[in-house]
């Protein structure tokens, strides 16, 4: 991605078009100063971070401005890498950036330059041919995405310019232009709001595009312009561009004749981002801001940081030892070689002579040149198409995954989706799962259960007969029970109805106004049916229509006018003076309404803990018992608080407010201190207790992860109650499981400070779930059946905070490293009251934790993002707080419940597969290469090859790959149901068990082993070299023919016998690569081939077939390779703990499995 | 079944196939006791019973080994080593006791002659050896330094083709104090393909006129178009001891096919009695400390004599019948863990 800013080199200079940027030459002192301290807090340069300054409509400012051109980049969109001009240079120089391609691109160069034995087409060719598949398939991608582009930059816009309405495109809006966007259609740019069709000044906006909130936004037009946009004569100077979507800060200057300019503060709420489509709003004007690849939308287009796998950590570790090998490998020839050639006689035989100029040659530069020699007859060792091997592997085998019906959800009509294909082994990997409460084990479908006025309990639902001694309310709507006086129910219920960010759906409301207008009398049933209400979180929505049901109707928001409905069917209004937003910091929200005789309140919602310090104390105790009592029962708790504001105090509030928006620097800090302090000694008016119900099959999901070995988490901002409950809900905390906590609550006890207390309760804690605890066998064999000791770890946000800052402060690490050893011995940890980015925080200390586990995050809300992103793998959740967690996941699926096939099955058979593939193509070219090292003893240290340049070239390429590529896609060792079932098959895997030195080993030692036998097998059998029965004799080629056939068939074999699931697929590519082998061969030894100066293969494979001994040797040599294989399949089998999925095969030995869903034999039926 | 038709009408929904569902029918072979055990002594009977037939064929080969490098001074070669003498003929006396069955073959073996040093294999020109005559006036630089002399460029250039293998041997058998000459067969000694396609000489009648303006290779006596004036299909590049010296031995150790003998009283094979082989010698090995030898040999269905084949067999064989019985001990005592 290309960031373009101002002064940029790249900016077309043929753009600048009337566009002005005006630099005030004097500022406002305080101005300079924020202006000042943010850039020592940025620590960047005047220049760069410079505010921008646009000028409305290119008409130019008044003359106390210095005007300087400016340098914007255009609206031109470029996701596109490549040009067609610099696509082969460019394409190429990233390709080579990767170190394999370098390395074989360094081989190929030697191979050029020195006199090497093969010829450079032998590594030249794969290279070539991984190139230009990467390259076709990136070039393929680029092309797309300029087709993209192109459709975005050719876009047909409206641009005003002197008060005429001209057609343009897209990419040719500059900065200042006046844009006009119509109904559904997109913005071209990021736009200021100047003008809206529609009277309330606002418009609606969706931003589905953008993070997937489908919900109706309202963006305000910069109040009080006037109407005539052609004489407007304004400035706006705003932040540069940055890339969140959520915020701007900015301030219009508006130039009246020549009268001190008006300030207007300008926020996220009047920008338009480019990307959004235009709602229920029929056209608007807007002045572009930000352009092109400044526009938040392109800011937040560029990639994620890469995750890179274990798997991938483990093929760089091997890589290293393989090119450990090969170095040595042609260290010993070498050395070999000169002390070989020491001996008279050795080194040029009268028969071999030297030419002139190799006897010329300065002797450590031939030696070098040999050393470079051998590296490259060796090198084949370090295979060029493992790469792309593994690479389609991921990419195709990802599909599994979006086609996987499993993870199809009827409900929102959507499958599973993959982000990257990068990380599919890592599914397999998981040791920790940090989940998301609230829409991820939860349905975030919200259900309003019951409220509390005033210490009364108000119940809506049938069936709760006296529960304790508080009234409990049930029955019809209109039938609340008079306990807490009419008028505190009142308040409350306009509470509720008043405070929150809900939009009636257009169409709803506009037949409501109708009603009402006509008849002011409300069909009631009606209207409660069909009223749709739109909100960013659904509590809001469950409050509001709790509301209704208890006669509090909310009719809608109009120019600033909250329309309620009350119990006596009348039309309250309500001026909306000020929304104070919701954020998780504050944890509240609140608005500041008028009502029709002039009284201004001040209505707040917002957790307990948010809202008890601000209220007076002898409210609280009335409904603290409610509230937690509601949290134990898995409820979500809010209070509701109030507050009248008198008129001298508002007036404050208000100006306090509005120049707080206006400050262009650390508004979001100063906006908070004003919230802060408005929101005191509220008057606690009663609280709420909506219930989220447990998503479908959370409880088996969790014990399935459990029994799968993993450690599951759960981050939760919801309070330590609720959480609780949900926990237990979910079977993560059991009857028996003994709860260590340390919380807010445990650490206030008995009069200490809170450092002490939580140094002495970590050690307790420590003492009693580590030291005391028997000792774990296996670190990954915990027992989870209930026999040992079960412990959960209970911790709030706060005490972490405490325990992160206390341990590095104080001993460093000590505290983060007894937590960590006590939740290893935990069978889950619940945090909760986590703020997002404490979440991220430790979600990063278990990653870089003892033994780095890989970690997995789960969740489906924007205050998720940050874990999903520091996981090593993050899932997102298509849940129903929009599209933030999918789009930054590595996967998104449906439901919590897909997780465990996510994991148990596709992850585990993934990392099987690749882990295999891996191993197998280590191992596959070490006997391919050590027979030619070997051979290097028996013909004087010259770099003769063994095998010809076209087996060298197409070993890899033709006749050992495709067999293995079907092994990494479908294979399944153990069926995807018994998987399903057996939730501790998953521990066979873990700590990326295949893929440790002693496997790796293993399968080294199989190929030395190989490859010794392939060499000395024939090596005996050419003692005599007279193997056909006319006495003729067998040359060389024949030797390394013979030694290459023994080879291709005992390592497609060896794959044979480790496959598990023979599909139509594998039969035919195993069988296949064996057929077109020998087909090769009869070919490539048939046929004088023109331009080839050797034609030493001719009828080499043809005579070797006309040998009786040539094939006893090449059947027994097979044999005798794949003998320890079976051996150790069937002792492994006998001795296996599970005999039933790890039992193995011999050629000779098969069973049909009695599988209900696996159709036994290749009869092709479905 | 309405449901399962609801869902399936879903625009983006998977696809429900074998294939994308993973649930490909697939034949999952599994390994049991009751076929391993049988298999491994089965395959261990015929393992032993292919290894015993080897080794009865092999041990009917006969073969007659002679080294006649001369380095001892016993040797009748000794003198041809001494000095830089050409035309040194030596003769090696043997008998052979019982009838050696035919048809025999004669080879000849070198030790420590590196016929497989990449220099020394690629310094060839294949345009030439196919009888492209342009090639002849401008040789492969391949074949550096055996590529020009005196300015002249060398056909067939090349260290292979300029170090071919030049002693000649002739047998006779002693019968009644008379040297009886034994005939040798030069036909059928290099491969089929490489006399008929692989090799050809230039179009040229005589053969002289395509050689004109080149050198015969620095080691040869004669040109190659004199390499068997007696036959003109086994002249020039298709002479069949050329072809044999040009496919390169594998080893350092080798032998190569010089002669059979199939003709006259000999058909049948050598009778026993006293022979004298005749050896002019040329081919220098002592500057490299090789040696030479001279190999009679008959050959079977398997070629050569080669007791690897047959001993390897019999081990491997035997392995796998014990294993089997040593599989059969462990299943009667612990029985495998079988499902059914």
């Amino acid at each position: 991605m290309r960031m373009l800013f101002p002064g940029d080199a790249e900016a077309e200079p043929g753009g600048v078009r009337g566009v002005h940027l005006c630099r005030k030459i004097q500022h406002d002192p305080r101005e300079r100063m924020s202006r000042k301290t943010l850039k020592c807090l940025l620590g960047v340069d005047e220049g760069s971070r410079a505010n921008r300054k646009v000028v409305v409509g290119h008409r130019p400012c008044p003359s106390n401005e210095e005007i300087i051109p400016p340098k914007f980049c255009d609206n031109r969109i470029v996701s596109s890498k490549y040009t067609v001009w610099n696509f082969l240079p460019k394409n190429l120089f990233e390709q080579f950036r990767r170190i394999a391609n370098f390395y074989f691109l360094i081989i190929f160069l030697v191979q050029v330059i020195v006199d090497t034995p093969t010829s450079p087409v032998t590594s030249g060719l794969p290279l070539f041919f991984v190139i230009t598949v990467t390259a076709i398939k990136q070039g393929y991608e680029d092309w797309l995405r300029h087709k993209a582009d192109n459709e975005v930059n050719k876009y047909k816009v409206t641009v005003l310019v002197d008060g005429k309405r001209i057609e343009s495109e897209s990419e040719k809006i500059k900065v200042g232009d006046i844009v006009e966007v119509k109904e559904n259609e997109t913005f071209p740019c990021d736009l200021i709001l100047l003008q809206s069709h529609r009277d309330d000044d606002t418009c609606f906006v969706t931003t589905a595009s953008l993070d997937g909130e489908s919900n109706h936004k309202t963006h305000y037009t910069v109040p009080n312009i006037e109407s005539d946009l052609e004489s407007l004569t304004a400035t706006i100077e705003c932040e540069q561009p940055q890339s969140d979507l959520y915020k701007f800060v900015g301030r219009m200057d508006i130039y009246k004749d020549s009268q001190e300019p008006i300030f207007r503060s300008l926020g996220p709420e009047n920008l338009l981002l480019k990307g959004a489509t235009l709602k229920n709003t029929k056209m608007i004007y807007g002045v572009a801001v930000y352009t092109g690849m400044e526009t938040k939308m392109a800011l937040n287009y560029q990639g994620k940081s890469q995750k890179r796998s274990a798997v991938e950590k483990s093929i760089n570790a091997f890589l290293l030892i393989y090119l450990f090998i090969l170095v040595s490998k042609a260290l010993v020839c070498t050395t070999l070689k000169y002390v070989w050639q020491s001996k008279p006689g050795q080194d040029e035989p009268w028969y071999n002579e030297k030419t002139q100029r190799e006897r010329e040659t300065n002797l450590y530069l031939k030696m070098f040149t040999d050393f470079l020699s051998f590296m490259v007859l060796f090198n084949f060792i370090i295979p060029v198409s493992m790469y792309v091997t593994v690479e389609m592997q991921k990419f195709l085998g990802s599909f599994f995954i979006t086609w996987d019906k499993d993870f199809f959800d009827p409900e929102i009509k959507e499958g599973a989706l993959v982000n990257t294909s990068d990380l599919n082994e890592e599914l397999g990997q998981v040791e920790y799962v940090f989940t998301d409460k609230t829409g991820t084990l939860t349905q975030n479908n919200m259900e309003f259960i019951e409220c509390c006025i005033d210490g009364f309990q108000y119940k809506y639902r049938d069936a709760c007969d006296e529960l304790d001694g508080f009234s409990v309310t049930d029955g019809p709507v209109n039938k609340v029970q008079q306990k807490a006086g009419r008028e505190k129910e009142d308040q409350f219920l306009r509470a509720l109805c008043l405070c929150h960010t809900v939009q009636v759906k257009e169409s709803a409301e506009q037949d409501g106004l109708a009603d009402q207008v006509d008849g002011s009398i409300l069909d009631e049933a009606s209207s409660q049916e069909e009223r749709g209400f739109i909100a960013s979180s659904p509590d809001e929505i469950a409050l509001v229509k709790g509301a209704m049901r208890y006669g509090f109707t909310f009719l809608g928001l109009e120019s600033k006018t909250l329309k309620i409905l009350n119990r006596k069917k009348e039309v309250e209004k309500y001026e909306l003076l000020h929304v104070l937003n919701f954020d998780p910091v504050r944890r509240r929200m609140s608005v500041i309404i008028k009502d029709t005789s002039g009284e201004t309140f001040l209505f707040c919602k917002g957790a307990d803990s948010s809202i008890f310090p601000r209220v007076k104390q002898e409210e609280v105790e009335k409904i603290r018992m409610h509230v937690e009592r509601n949290a134990t029962e898995g409820y979500r708790t809010l209070c509701v608080a109030s507050k009248r504001l008198s008129p001298e105090e508002f007036a404050q509030v208000d100006e306090e407010l509005k120049e707080a928006r206006l400050a262009l620097q650390d508004r979001e800090e100063k906006l908070m201190a004003v919230y802060n302090q408005v929101e005191t000694e509220m008057t606690l008016i009663g609280a709420t207790a909506v219930e989220d119900r447990l998503q479908e099959e959370a409880a088996e999901t969790m014990e399935a992860l459990q029994g799968a070995g993993m450690k599951v988490w759960v981050l939760t901002g919801d309070k330590m109650e609720t959480a609780k409950s949900t926990c237990y809900a979910c079977r993560l905390f059991q009857r028996n499981t003994e709860l260590l906590e340390l919380t807010l609550r445990t650490l206030e006890d008995r009069g200490r400070s809170r450092e002490e207390r939580l140094h002495e309760l970590l050690l307790e804690y420590h003492k009693k779930a580590v030291q005391d605890a028997p000792p774990v066998k296996g670190g990954i064999a915990r027992s989870w059946s209930g026999a040992n000791h079960d412990y959960g770890f209970i911790i709030d946000g706060a005490s972490l905070s405490l325990m992160l800052k206390s341990s590095s402060a104080s001993k460093p690490n000590s505290y983060e490293s007894l937590f960590l050893q006590i939740c290893q011995n935990c069978t889950a940890v619940l945090c909760c009251r986590m703020a997002p980015l404490q979440k991220a925080q430790i979600v990063k200390m278990v990653k870089n934790s003892k033994g780095s586990p890989i970690t997995l995050s789960i969740g489906d809300g924007a205050n998720d993002v940050s874990m999903i992103l520091e996981a090593h793998v993050g899932i997102g959740i298509k849940g129903k707080e929009g599209r933030q967690a999918v789009r930054n996941s590595d996967y998104a699926i449906p439901k919590l419940k897909h997780l465990k096939k996510l994991l148990l099955a596709h992850g585990h058979l993934y990392y099987v597969r690749i882990a295999h593939l891996v191993q197998y193509f280590f191992y596959k070219n070490l006997c391919f290469i050590l027979p030619q090292f070997l051979y290097q003893f028996f013909c004087g240290y010259s770099q003769q090859p063994l095998y010809d340049a076209a087996y060298l070239t197409m070993y890899n390429i033709c006749f050992t790959s495709m067999p293995i590529l079907a092994y990494s896609l479908l294979e399944q060792h153990i069926s995807i149901d018994d998987l399903l079932e057996n939730a501790t098959l998953y521990r066979d895997v873990a700590k990326n068990a295949m893929l440790q030195w002693w496997p790796f080993l293993y399968w080294t030692v199989l190929g030395v082993f190989q490859g010794l036998l392939f060499f000395f097998g024939v090596r005996c059998l050419f003692s005599n070299p007279a193997l056909q029965d006319n006495g003729q004799v067998f040359g060389n080629w024949s030797y390394g023919t013979i030694v290459f056939t023994v080879l291709v068939f005992t390592v497609t074999l060896k794959l044979a016998l480790d496959t598990r699931h023979w599909t139509w697929i594998n039969h035919f590519v195993i069988w296949g690569s064996l057929a077109f082998y020998v087909f090769f061969s009869f070919f490539w030894g048939g046929i004088i081939w023109p331009f080839i100066r050797h034609q030493r293969l001719y009828f080499v494979f043809a005579n070797m077939l006309g040998s009786v001994s040539a094939w006893l040797v090449i059947i027994l040599l097979i044999l005798l390779s794949l003998l320890p294989e079976i051996l150790f399949a069937v002792f492994r089998k006998n001795h296996g703990s599970h005999a039933r999925q790890t039992s193995t095969v011999t050629p000779l030995t098969y069973k049909h499995p009695r599988e209900h869903n696996h159709q036994p034999g290749l009869d092709g039926q479905h | 079944m309405t449901t399962m038709k609801e869902e399936g009408n879903y625009a983006n929904r998977p696809s429900n196939t074998a294939f994308t569902q993973q649930r490909l029918p697939a034949w999952q072979p599994m390994l049991s006791a009751g076929v391993v055990i049988p298999g491994f002594l089965l395959i261990g009977l015929a393992f032993i019973g292919i290894g015993v037939g080897l080794l009865i064929t092999s041990r009917s080969i006969q073969v007659l080994e002679l080294d006649y490098t001369g380095t001892e001074t016993s040797s009748p070669c000794y003198q041809c080593t001494m000095s830089n003498q050409s035309n040194c003929v030596c003769k090696l006396s043997f008998s052979i006791g019982t009838l050696f069955k035919g048809p025999v073959f004669f080879y000849y073996g070198l030790t420590n002659y590196f016929q497989n040093q990449r220099k020394y294999g690629v310094s060839k020109d294949f345009n030439q050896l196919i009888g492209d005559v342009s090639y002849f006036k401008s040789p492969s630089s391949d074949c550096q330094p055996y590529q020009r002399v005196n300015g002249k460029p060398i056909v067939p250039c090349g260290a292979i083709a300029n170090s071919m293998f030049n002693d000649t041997f002739k047998l006779y058998q002693i019968i009644n104090g008379k040297e009886e000459l034994v005939p040798f067969d030069g036909k059928g000694i290099a491969w089929w393909t490489d006399y008929n396609i692989k090799y050809r000489n230039p179009d040229y009648t005589p053969l002289k006129n395509a050689f004109n303006d080149t050198e015969k290779p620095v080691f040869w006596t004669k040109p190659a178009y004199e390499l068997d004036t007696s036959d003109a299909s086994n002249n020039g590049f298709i002479n069949q001891d050329f072809l044999v010296w040009m496919r390169r031995a594998a080893l350092p150790n080798f032998r190569k096919l010089y002669r059979r003998i199939t003709e006259g009283n000999y058909k049948d094979g050598l009778p026993a009695g006293n022979y004298s082989l005749e050896i002019s010698y040329n081919y220098p090995v002592i500057s490299f400390e090789g040696t030479k030898k001279v190999t009679f040999s008959n050959v079977s269905w398997m070629g050569g004599q080669n007791e690897f084949l047959g001993i390897a067999y019999l081990v491997i064989g035997s392995m796998c019948v014990v294993m089997s019985v040593v599989m059969l001990i462990v299943y009667a005592k612990f029985r495998f863990p079988e499902e059914d």
